[in-house]
């Protein structure tokens, strides 16, 4: 039985007071009521803030290059179908550097777990704007202000027909808990954003600047109603909607595979008997 | 006998179909085949060849000299015709060239009419040529009536009648119009099998276990790929087309990295963007083999064209500094044996492993003996199942005397796999101090290189035992060398050395290769790139310099002929 000491890991060099805390914490207390063991499962990291996340708890870890976590996970699931892959991944990370297969995991509805801590800033590299910065920020390499629109994770998931999709708030840490949850049970891709005030570099979306705005999506909000969730998806500014915002049971992946119709290729013994008739097309 | 048959026409009439049923047809009746491929980058129209060398001793090289043109464009008699051998023929059909030779070394066969006389479509004019070419050569067309009734089994038996018929009319039409035909063929020998480049590298990987591979389509590798897809069910690979070349790499770190071997291909652009991940596998120490097929560069360059431009990226790629090996097959045995020597090292010492070939390699095809499965390497070298469940501890980058820490499989024991593309202490966790960066490097980096090294074999020696006049090369060009040593051989006492591992770079304890250059009178590398990249290699490794360079790097392949030709007249000025 694991608990949440069994999660202990490195003392983590985030800021103090970084939203990235209580995900971390919240990631641990989500693997102990799940009844997991660290060797259980893997996360996968690329570069920023929120990589270095497997490192402060305990877990198979590949922490790979800048935006390519979601194609080692997508390798792992592969190898090994009956191991759950998690990637913990930032806006910078996944949303700039990584677009391109982030857009390719929802289209194949990888079963790998994408948890990305968006704080709308880059921080490791000192405060550039990321893609969910809000258009019009102000930064040392941007003194006119952000020009590109802002990036809108939730809108793409729906558009591309994610099969989970939703977004969180690090400090509603109960409602977070339970959106993890739901994440890691749903057979499919998952994509959760969740808001993380960077209080070093973001000194426009603070926690205050959050708690105003954010509100639990409502009861009667339909996640499996496409154009519901796409209109939910598109709610940003004065009121931002966190839940589950889309969902469909669409087939895995590997469900499609007949490859993985058993054991996972990791465990499939090599046989060599077959290689005769592949020898004989030659002929 | 040797003849060369060359197939020429647009993208899209068939040329490749025609080429290969025809190698098919010459393999199985004993003869002994070389083909070899030109064409450009598009789908319909240009101009196009497929060259099939028929021989009854081995022969492993392209020719210049054509003794049958089988020309479906004009552009094929414009560009070929000089080349026609004094007793060779050239075959074309008047009435789909919209020309008509008098010369007595054209043949006008009317393919297209034939065709439809024999109850089927124009579409079967390819058929009629294809019996055309062996009733020029007075072989059989038993084994081309198999294959038609193989391809159009599904078709049904009308189909795979009318195309029987069609490829005796051309038989018959030529049998009794090419009247002054003095090609003689000898009795044939034993059945023997045809292999393709990309099939061999494709094989390869099949029988080194290889259970995930991922790529973006890129020529000349996609062949490997499908190679693979088309075994994907039967053996349990997962063979997937990624975004991007960056994801292709990526993916399969991560299923190397969940325990099953893995493998990328792709071409000199493509592996620029998977450079990082090269760097990673080297960081991470994970196992995986990276098929790279040359093409002339920079850039776009000629993209179905071919090049050995790509060796120094690939002896560099990747930031930072950690070992890898590299090897660059000749012929397919060796894309056989040098993949499986590949997915071996690469899991034996957890370095990045490449197979580098190029595009002439890629798209040509050899007649073998078959595949010797005794020689195939297969050792799980992973930890694993019970072993990794009964250790009492486990890290992932242990510090070991041999450099190689043990490779679990995550999930299989109960203790974590941990690894980091940053510097890592040995549990795999970041680490800052300079005190472990030093273990780690020295650990994956001097370790490991002795071992490494000690499994790497000498290059492959042929032709006088003390030569005055020794050619080096690597790669591909092995075929063709070896073909240029025994016609100069002749005149010259005159050898090769062809480098097929190309690093860790061969020590001379096992063949003192170096003795053999330094005694010779004069030393020429041979390389189809600009600049020479093999030779600067060698001067680095061993300060061993070259007298003379032969270098190609117009996109096509160095015939036997041309060869010949630059090696004499190197040697007339000495």
């Amino acid at each position: 039985m694991s608990t949440f000491e069994t999660f202990k890991g490195q003392v983590p060099s985030w800021c103090p007071g970084c939203g990235n805390f209580p995900i971390l914490k919240t990631f641990k207390e989500v693997m102990v009521e799940l009844g997991m063991e660290p060797h259980q499962f893997t996360v996968v990291s690329g570069i920023g803030q929120a990589a270095k996340f497997p490192h402060y708890t305990q877990c198979n870890t590949f922490n790979g290059l800048h935006g390519r976590a979601l194609p080692v996970a997508t390798g792992i699931r592969l190898a090994n179908h009956t191991m759950p892959v998690i990637v913990t991944t930032g806006d910078g990370d996944c949303y700039g550097e990584g677009g391109n297969h982030l857009m390719a995991a929802m289209r194949r509805n990888i079963n790998v777990k994408l948890f990305v801590h968006d704080n709308q800033v880059y921080g490791l590299t000192k405060g550039q704007a990321s893609p969910t910065t809000n258009e019009g920020t102000i930064t040392k390499n941007m003194p006119f202000g952000v020009i590109s629109e802002q990036f809108n994770p939730l809108a793409l998931a729906v558009a591309l027909d994610c099969s989970f999709a939703a977004r969180a708030y690090a400090a509603d840490t109960a409602h977070l808990k339970e959106i993890m949850k739901a994440a890691i049970n749903h057979k499919g891709f998952a994509l959760v954003d969740i808001l993380q005030p960077c209080v070093s570099f973001n000194k426009i979306n603070t926690y205050e600047w959050y708690a105003r705005r954010v509100y639990h999506v409502e009861a009667d909000h339909n996640p499996e109603d496409r154009k519901a969730a796409f209109a939910k998806a598109l709610e940003w500014g004065d009121r931002i909607p966190i839940g589950i915002i889309y969902r469909n049971n669409r087939p895995t992946f590997e469900e499609r595979l007949p490859m993985l119709a058993g054991k996972p290729l990791a465990h499939q013994e090599f046989d060599r008997s077959k290689l005769e008739t592949v020898i004989k097309e030659f002929s | 006998m040797d003849y060369s048959i060359k197939i020429g026409g647009e993208a899209g009439q068939g040329i490749q179909t025609i080429g290969d049923t025809l190698s098919r047809v010459f393999a199985r009746d004993g003869y002994h085949v070389f083909t070899h491929q030109d064409y450009d980058s598009r789908i319909r129209g240009g101009h196009n060849f497929y060259q099939i060398r028929l021989a009854d001793t081995p022969v492993i090289a392209p020719r210049d000299r054509i003794d049958i043109l089988v020309a479906f464009d004009l552009e094929s008699i414009v560009l070929d015709e000089q080349a026609l051998t004094s007793s060779g023929r050239i075959i074309y059909d008047s009435s789909l060239i919209k020309e008509h030779y008098d010369k007595p070394h054209f043949l006008d066969i009317p393919f297209a009419k034939l065709a439809e006389q024999s109850g089927g479509l124009a579409i079967m004019a390819n058929t009629v040529a294809l019996g055309a070419v062996l009733g020029m050569l007075g072989i059989e067309p038993g084994q081309l009536f198999r294959i038609i009734a193989d391809t159009f089994m599904k078709k049904g038996d009308a189909v795979v009648q009318a195309n029987k018929n069609a490829a005796m009319a051309g038989y018959d039409h030529a049998v009794r119009n090419c009247t002054r035909c003095s090609f003689g063929v000898s009795a044939t020998g034993t059945p023997k099998m045809l292999i393709g480049g990309t099939e061999a590298l494709g094989f390869g990987a099949l029988a080194s276990g290889c259970k995930f591979y991922a790529a973006y389509p890129m020529t000349p590798s996609t062949g490997i790929m499908n190679y693979l897809a088309a075994h994907e069910k039967e053996f349990g690979i997962v063979v997937e087309q990624a975004e991007d070349e960056i994801a292709a790499i990526n993916m399969a770190l991560g299923a190397s990295f969940g325990g099953a071997r893995a493998m990328t291909g792709t071409s000199g652009g493509g592996f620029a963007l998977m450079v990082e991940g090269v760097s990673l596998a080297g960081m991470t120490e994970t196992p995986i083999v990276i098929a790279l097929g040359q093409r002339p560069g920079p850039a776009t360059g000629l993209p179905t064209r071919t090049e050995q431009g790509d060796l120094s990226m690939v002896l560099s790629a990747g930031h930072g500094e950690f070992p890898r090996v590299v090897f660059a097959p000749g012929t397919p045995q060796q894309a056989i044996a040098l993949t499986n020597k590949a997915f071996d090292l690469t899991e034996k010492y957890q370095v990045p492993a490449f197979v580098i070939f190029d595009t002439f390699l890629a798209d040509s095809q050899w007649t073998f003996g078959g595949v010797d499965e005794n020689t195939l390497q297969y050792t799980d070298h992973r930890l694993r199942g019970e072993a990794f469940r009964n250790l009492p501890a486990y890290k992932r980058h242990a510090l070991t005397q041999n450099g190689v820490s043990p490779l679990g499989v995550p999930g299989d024991g109960p203790h974590v796999v941990v690894t980091d593309s940053d510097e890592h202490d040995d549990a795999g966790h970041i680490a800052e101090d300079g005190a472990t960066r030093t273990a780690m490097v020295e650990k994956r980096l001097f370790a490991k290189m002795p071992y490494l090294q000690a499994e790497i074999s000498p290059p492959f020696f042929y032709g006088a035992p003390d030569p005055e006049i020794v050619i080096v090369g690597w790669g591909s060009l092995y075929g063709v060398m070896r073909e240029a040593v025994d016609g100069l051989s002749r005149s010259y006492k005159i050898a090769m050395l062809h480098f097929s591992q190309l690093f860790p770079f061969p020590l001379t304890q096992e063949f003192d290769f170096l003795g053999l250059l330094d005694r010779a009178q004069h030393t020429i590398c041979i390389e189809q790139n600009a600049t020479g990249q093999f030779a600067r290699l060698m001067k680095t490794e061993t300060g061993f310099e070259f007298n003379s360079q032969v270098n190609k790097f117009d996109g096509r392949p160095f015939t036997l002929e041309r060869l010949t030709g630059e090696l004499n007249e190197h040697l007339r000025n000495l």
